[in-house]
């Protein structure tokens, strides 16, 4: 099973076991990962399931679409390699893949 | 002291506000007490990737049951309270326990609208609300079966595109004289209404149900103009009413919902109440409200949460909403009533617009279709009250951000 790794802002890391086909977020949400809400639980209608992907990984994900995008926008300093976690999909090729959660998430 | 939190409501409310508790360092006895024998779960998907089967029962749980058994919550499933005894602070549940509380939250969320029209009571005539309703439903919802809905709304048009996309017949039965009529603005009513008829959903408006026939089955579908319908599966979406018939019955203040102040709390001062069932007051809009609504039971609780242990919290939030219909996403921010000016940002026909609603100036709501950018930045904006600049805000050229 796919392991992604949820790294804290103060560096406490998580190592979690996700199966492949639910997302990102869920297996945050599943494991009690803090700092990922997912209040709208993986609709793409709340910006609160921000994560930054380690940039080794960035190339490796498929590509954000137009919607996630622009939700990104007002997510809580969103950069470069932004994700919502509820819009990524966990698949073997993930296994290892190491994600940053912000200090904060979008009101 | 308080020793025990019982939480009645096993839904995003009653989730969260374990959630909030656990995380805000209440060490006594918690409680929790749902009528349905799932783990608490998400509702949005029922209608949508659950319905269809592209998620699993376990991927609506907000947590596993690891999660309850570390943080020590007992988990009363399946069971409902059944009366308070507000004096004694006890609460008889159905399965013959009673519980002792110190604080208590209620998280009693709202039942489908039944309707009451002759035939109505038939079997086969589904509503949506629940993990079991959507088994029901599931049953039926076979690659040509005649579906029935009853009601545009939300719910209905949601399991339309759902049962359209699993091969059904869909046929919409809508009351007024377009879809969403309650929610929307009329341009992205007509938005909707034409996806789903370019998907091969029949809708039609102005349908008013007088009676449902069968024998002991629902059979079809008969309206007032005398057309009528027939159905292997009929689902009605006419709509919810808050669960208030246990604080009533306790004495508590309800009216369209359990009345509750901005600190959550009902009219004792040891109950709490969130989400759904609750009749609030919103701060930035200035009146009271019942809002069907995840964002508004997901903060309402962890406000009630804090309030329950002695650490004083306002709930001042601007609702929000989603809805999912075949590949479009209608986004809502904020509530449209008593504006009066409404700008249409970008063309229908693209398929990407949103509608803008002032009130003297004031940016009051936003209904985004497939616009995630200006629906998070109508987020702030109204949260600011700020008051665009109408010329710019008519021109989708410019960010919704930058038209004040």
């Amino acid at each position: 099973m796919p392991r992604i790794v949820f790294m804290q802002p103060d560096g406490v890391r998580r190592e979690v076991e996700a199966p492949a086909g639910i997302t990102l977020m869920e297996a945050a949400r599943l494991n009690n990962v803090p700092g990922v809400v997912a209040q709208c639980g993986g609709a793409c209608a709340c910006a609160t399931c921000h994560v930054y992907v380690d940039p080794a990984w960035s190339g490796r994900l498929e590509p954000r679409e137009d919607m996630e995008e622009g939700m990104l926008e007002a997510a809580w300093e969103p950069q470069a390699n932004s994700r919502l976690s509820c819009q990524v999909q966990i698949t073997a090729k993930l296994d290892g893949l190491v994600v940053v959660v912000p200090r904060r998430q979008a009101a | 002291m308080i020793s025990t939190i019982l939480i009645i409501g096993g839904g995003q409310a009653g989730a969260q506000a374990v959630d909030t508790l656990r995380r805000e360092g209440f060490r006594g006895r918690l409680v929790l007490v749902g009528d349905e024998p799932q783990l608490p779960y998400q509702r949005p998907p029922l209608s949508k990737k659950f319905l269809s089967g592209e998620l699993a029962e376990e991927r609506l749980y907000f947590r596993h049951r690891a999660f309850y058994d570390e943080h020590e919550v007992e988990l009363m499933l399946g069971c409902s309270a059944t009366r308070i005894d507000r004096a004694a602070r006890r609460v008889f549940l159905s399965n013959g326990a009673e519980i002792a509380y110190d604080r208590m939250l209620l998280a009693l969320g709202a039942t489908s609208r039944r309707l009451t029209c002759p035939g109505a009571e038939l079997a086969g005539v589904h509503y949506l609300r629940t993990i079991a309703d959507v088994a029901r439903i599931q049953a039926a919802l076979k690659p040509g079966a005649r579906t029935v809905i009853i009601g545009g709304g939300y719910i209905g048009l949601e399991t339309a595109a759902t049962a359209r996309k699993q091969g059904c017949v869909v046929t919409v039965l809508e009351m007024a004289d377009r879809v969403m009529n309650r929610v929307v603005a009329s341009n992205v009513s007509d938005y909707f209404a034409h996806e789903h008829r370019a998907h091969g959903v029949n809708i039609v408006c102005n349908a008013r149900v007088l009676r449902l026939e069968g024998g002991t089955h629902v059979k079809r579908v008969v309206c007032a103009d005398g057309s009528s319908y027939e159905a292997d599966l009929l689902v009605v979406g006419v709509g919810a009413m808050a669960n208030v018939q246990l604080a009533a019955d306790a004495g508590l203040k309800c009216e369209n919902g359990v009345v509750v102040d901005e600190y959550c709390r009902t009219s004792d001062p040891a109950i709490f109440a969130a989400g759904d069932c609750t009749y609030h007051p919103s701060l930035h809009y200035e009146m009271r409200v019942r809002l069907e609504s995840v964002d508004n039971a997901f903060e309402q609780s962890k406000t009630a949460a804090l309030n329950m242990l002695d650490r004083p919290a306002v709930h001042d939030r601007v609702p929000w909403f989603w809805s999912d219909q075949f590949d479009s996403k209608l986004l809502i921010v904020g509530l449209s009533q008593g504006h009066d000016l409404q700008v249409t940002r970008g063309d229908p026909a693209l398929r990407s617009f949103t509608v803008c609603y002032l009130k003297g100036g004031e940016l009051l709501a936003v209904e985004a279709v497939n616009h995630s950018k200006d629906y998070m930045a109508a987020r702030k904006l109204i949260a600011d009250r700020a008051r665009p600049n109408v010329d710019k805000l008519a021109d989708p050229a410019a960010a919704l951000k930058e038209t004040v």
